[in-house]
């Protein structure tokens, strides 16, 4: 192993500055961290470690523009991340997203070098891409309010109620919002699973839609149906989607 | 549900009393009234008399319709008289329909005479207990008025206080205290004067809040100097994130509020305003008297606060929690005297409240 490579770059994510005075401070007895980046609020930080891959991330949970879960949602788990916050009602989900720790505030020196022993430990250990953990952080009843995406260095918000419909693309759904397309790398079924069940509907195989779109649905072919959206989308459906959008287009009427 | 009827231990209660005031109407009405033999003409009213006691039940349902409060005497009197007499009228009928059943039995002979001759004092007796039944329906009637009105205040009472508890639970959010306590071993190293100026500002903070569990009310200038101490611990936080603007109305210090009726709208005002803001944000609050709209010379403490927040903030949990407490709080104190009214607009948080302003009584 060489020198460089025992260097871990480290990116503090925290809006408070005193709280992201702590860390510094406690890194300062470790030279052989180096922190790359300090951010004050979500953007700033799926920007910085989208350009900076760091290995170690030092994340706050309640943050402006971005939660803490958003982030780690946008960015992967690529990374140690050690969350750190006053809110003990998260950790469950932290761990959840395999989080390395979860340090509790205010927290002191001795705790800070069990979360950087644990978080050596885990360096190199591959994770598995963080979209397909967003579902089971989410507790039963809970659905998402809104969608980031990442494009780039950028992150989209889409609240909920403007998602018109999303595509399977291989990895990826393509999410259609005010007549504009948003990929981000999900699974079909894991978007489904996060989305209310009252107002979205898997129609096909590649197609999820929201209720409120659609205004007609017209045979096509043999065995399946075209959905038209208020907009003048035409989606396919499938011969059981079209079974479940029968039984919840009659509930409502 | 019948207040008799329903229950067989009260029926049971009232068929008897029913039939030893009846018999002993009955034995008195006839007494110097020859004729009818005491024995026999007793057995023949024994079954009548009952029927006329489920007959009378019926009143519970007219009682029910002409409530006391709201009727003048006549417009009782009336209905119940006439449904005194239609009653009585085919009680009457009934006994002589009975009458002549009986006066076929050959020991009954001329029975069906003497009990027509002693009609009036069946329609008499008829509308008499007719009347007493109707009295005694009232009676019940205001006996569950009462209870239900007993009921509904001690309902109230317990909302009332399990609001208050809740306030006083929620009187030191543990996010505050436990972020606080964070900027404080922060600043120990950096810069231990402001360290011990946050320990201070902490101590008065938790030290105000404790004592006012006991307090119904306390002075609005009390309040605010909590508001203060509150945001002197925030301001270290947030830094040049938090502003705050104040105007009050000196005319209001001494006016009487209940403790934590605005310390959390201003922690509000923090935590899904300021919190949400990069770049930081404002709060605004302003404390004024306004007077009723009603001619009397109640005047009202009107108070406000606004902020600035970001509409596509992440969703915080237990948003509005606080809120709706403080509009509990107030409903349950004033009712309609106070108002309580929120207001999203743009990037703008509104909160306005109005409630009595009562001045602290003096010392007698």
């Amino acid at each position: 192993m060489t020198q460089t490579s025992d260097k871990m770059r480290a990116v503090i994510v925290d809006d408070e500055d005193l709280a992201r005075q702590v860390v510094r401070e406690l890194l300062e007895a470790h030279p052989e961290i180096e922190i790359v980046s300090e951010c004050a609020n979500g953007f700033e930080a799926v920007k910085a470690i989208t350009e900076l891959k760091p290995d170690l991330l030092f994340l706050d949970i309640q943050m402006p523009k971005l939660d803490g879960f958003e982030v780690l949602e946008l960015i992967g788990t690529d990374m140690a991340v050690i969350f750190a916050t006053a809110y003990d009602q998260h950790a469950l989900r932290a761990f959840e997203v395999h989080a390395v720790d979860y340090l509790l505030k205010p927290f002191g020196a001795e705790r800070f070098e069990q979360a950087l022993a644990r978080a050596r430990k885990r360096m190199g250990e591959k994770m598995p891409p963080a979209p397909e953990l967003k579902a089971s952080t989410r507790a039963p009843g809970e659905f998402a309010e809104r969608i980031v995406v990442r494009d780039g260095t950028r992150v989209h918000i889409i609240p909920i109620g403007k998602l018109d419909y999303a595509e399977a693309q291989d990895d990826y759904v393509a999410l259609a919002s005010e007549g504009k397309k948003h990929l981000k790398q999900q699974t079909i079924s894991s978007l489904e699973t996060s989305l209310d069940p009252a107002r979205f509907l898997r129609i096909h195989r590649s197609y999820i839609v929201n209720l409120e779109r659609v205004t007609k649905i017209e045979p096509y072919g043999k065995d399946t149906h075209l959905s038209i959206l208020s907009d003048g989308t035409r989606l396919p459906v499938s011969r059981s989607g079209y079974g479940r959008l029968r039984t919840v287009l009659d509930q409502k009427s | 549900m019948h207040p008799i009827l329903g229950y067989p231990r009260r029926l049971g209660l009232y068929l008897f009393t029913w039939l030893i005031v009846s018999e002993l109407l009955f034995y008195v009405a006839t007494y110097h009234h020859g004729g009818i033999d005491k024995f026999q003409s007793g057995l023949f009213f024994l079954p009548l008399s009952l029927v006329y006691a489920f007959i009378c039940l019926s009143a519970w349902y007219s009682c029910r319709g002409i409530p006391v409060e709201e009727t003048s005497f006549t417009g009782m009197l009336v209905p119940h008289l006439l449904a005194a007499l239609i009653c009585a009228f085919f009680w009457a009928l009934l006994a002589r329909a009975l009458a002549n059943g009986l006066s076929r039995l050959p020991q009954l002979q001329g029975f069906e005479e003497k009990v027509v001759r002693s009609v009036p004092i069946f329609l008499a007796m008829g509308v008499l207990l007719y009347l007493l039944a109707v009295a005694l329906f009232y009676v019940l009637l205001a006996q569950e008025a009462s209870r239900e009105a007993e009921q509904r205040e001690s309902q109230a009472r317990v909302l009332a206080r399990d609001a208050e508890l809740r306030a006083l639970k929620a009187q030191v959010n543990p996010h505050f205290l436990f972020n606080s306590l964070h900027s404080i071993s922060a600043l120990t190293s950096s810069d231990p004067k402001r360290a011990r100026e946050m320990c201070i500002a902490l101590a008065d903070f938790l030290r105000a809040t404790l004592g006012l569990g006991e307090k119904a009310l306390i002075p609005l200038e009390e309040e605010l100097s909590l508001i203060h101490s509150f945001l002197a611990v925030e301001k270290i936080r947030f830094g040049a994130r938090l502003k705050m603007e104040e105007q009050i109305d000196p005319e209001t210090l001494d006016c009487m509020v209940p403790p934590l009726i605005l310390q959390p709208l201003v922690e509000n005002a923090v935590v899904h305003g300021i919190a949400n803001l990069t770049e930081g944000g404002w709060i605004q609050l302003r404390v004024g008297t306004t007077h009723g709209s009603d001619n009397s010379n109640q005047s009202n403490v009107s108070i406000e606060v606004e902020n600035r927040f970001d509409p596509e903030a992440p969703a915080r949990r237990k948003s509005g929690v606080g809120l709706a407490n403080v509009r509990q709080r107030l409903d349950t104190r004033y009712g309609n005297n106070a108002s309580f009214a929120v207001n999203k607009n743009g990037e703008r948080f509104h909160v306005g409240l109005t409630l009595p302003a009562e001045r602290k009584a003096v010392p007698a």
